[in-house]
């Protein structure tokens, strides 16, 4: 079991993550390329045209994955700076900042395929539903970690400021959610559940399903090139930098 | 020294300091009348859309005289080196920031709910709405001062923390506004106000139990 026997802590440290994170870039990249050719062709030729919303409807193949990738990413990301507090490992920190400008890309994506989808839908871009606002709510936050973390010059106080943020905001998510919730609904009803059968054909799920593992894919390789810059950036004076940068 | 000796006097230095800036606290109250009064012009003096329109006016110039409020709850001990030899002092921190957090809402958050009543006579609601409303800033005031300590908190010496403050603050205070202003509504349409006032409550509870640990650990980074 030489897989279990690798020293994961070993890679806790931004040195030795560097070059892992590297070498991991080009592989999750792929895949998400290949997931999102596959996913967008069963999109757009295999799944059938929809009999109430006719072709419209397809943009939830872009819109529920983003949606999904918009929540997941702040959890990560407030996983990251919890660990962070807990350990104090510098590289939970830099996870996190890696994480939260992709998390806020996805969460503007879903808003804005949302808002296309609801012009034919509902007769409108926006509507004040709980789902809209929440989302909307969730991309204040994101932008709140970064104003923080950005405005805060020393480096070590910022992320531990924007990892008290993270986790506050974490907390609230669902007292936000809820809240929108019971003051106005809208939206239609999860789509897919955990629970019971999905309410929709199989090929359409296979197409959502497809494009969400490519969306991770794509985020994994993002949060790690962009850490990459984190960890190229606040290590520019350490001697393992100096010697990687004569190497090359 | 008892622990009971210390919260008094901390309470009391607090709220002697702002007594002696008497002036700040005047000018929050006069910003609260000065928002409110913003919209009759802007909208319409329709007394039925006033009507329609005052727990939201009212709750939404809370807020943001709360938030504009905020600066002052560490910048001038800050400042002065106080909050660090606060920091150093053997009392708990967390305990030293509840207080801190009680006089600020004594300061800038009480005196809200006791004006909030006669701006709603200028919006034509009715008493039991004004009722329903005080009791919800009542409610609801102390949670936007606990949520405001951990921005002031985060926030404290950054450049440009006022817009900060600001754009961390207010996406957390939403469920606040949406239960207060909620229960007014739904007193207003013949309906019970008690569900937005029990999640007042509720957000209250959890405010008073978790607000002061995570502002004291914010405090603790933005000054180590």
């Amino acid at each position: 079991m030489s897989f279990l026997n690798i020293n994961w802590y070993q890679y806790s440290s931004p040195q030795t993550f560097y070059p892992l994170a590297g070498r991991m870039i080009p592989w999750f990249a792929a895949v998400a390329a290949v997931l999102a050719a596959i996913g967008l062709y069963i999109s757009f030729f295999v799944a059938p045209t929809d009999f109430q919303q006719g072709e419209a409807y397809r943009i939830i193949f872009v819109h529920v994955p983003a949606a999904w990738m918009s929540m997941i990413i702040y959890l990560v990301m407030a996983g990251w700076a919890g660990l962070g507090l807990a350990f104090n490992t510098r590289l939970s920190f830099m996870m996190a900042q890696a994480l939260a400008p992709t998390g806020a890309m996805f969460t503007f994506l879903a808003l804005a395929t949302g808002s296309l989808w609801g012009k034919p839908m509902w007769g409108a871009w926006w509507v004040w539903d709980a789902r809209l606002t929440s989302e909307l709510i969730l991309l204040f936050l994101y932008i709140g970690y970064m104003a923080l973390q950005s405005a805060i010059e020393d480096t070590r106080r910022a992320d531990r400021a924007g990892a008290v943020f993270a986790l506050v905001g974490v907390v609230n998510i669902p007292i936000i959610y809820f809240s929108v919730k019971w003051w106005n609904t809208l939206h239609q009803g999860a789509s897919v559940s955990l629970t019971k059968a999905p309410a929709m054909a199989a090929t359409m799920l296979w197409g959502m399903l497809i494009m969400a593992l490519a969306f991770w894919a794509y985020s994994i390789a993002v949060a790690l090139m962009r850490v990459r810059c984190v960890i190229a950036e606040r290590e520019r004076e350490a001697n393992w930098m100096n010697e990687l940068r004569e190497t090359e | 020294m008892k622990l009971a000796p210390i919260w008094y006097s901390l309470l009391r230095r607090e709220l002697l300091l702002a007594a002696r800036r008497g002036a700040d606290v005047v000018a929050l109250l006069f910003f609260f009348m000065i928002a409110v009064s913003l919209f009759p012009l802007g909208i319409g003096a329709d007394p039925a859309l006033l009507r329609l329109i005052a727990p939201g006016v009212l709750w939404v110039a809370a807020l943001l005289s709360t938030m504009l409020s905020l600066n002052r709850l560490f910048a001038g001990d800050y400042a002065d080196g106080t909050l660090e030899q606060l920091l150093l002092s053997p009392q708990p921190l967390v305990l030293t920031v509840a207080i801190k957090t009680l006089a600020h809402w004594l300061v800038s958050g009480l005196p809200l709910v006791l004006l909030a009543p006669l701006l709603a006579v200028q919006f034509d609601l009715a008493g039991r709405e004004i009722g329903v409303l005080t009791l919800s800033l009542l409610l609801g005031t102390p949670v936007l001062s606990l949520i405001g300590t951990i921005g002031a908190a985060l926030t404290l010496g950054v450049r440009g923390a006022g817009v900060l403050v600001a754009v961390l603050v207010l996406p957390l205070y939403i469920p606040v506004l949406i239960f207060g202003a909620g229960a007014v509504v739904a007193s207003a349409a013949g309906l019970s106000p008690q569900a937005g006032l029990s999640l007042l409550g509720a957000l209250l509870a959890l405010g008073v139990v978790f607000g002061p640990y995570a502002a004291a650990l914010a405090l603790r980074i933005s000054l180590e």
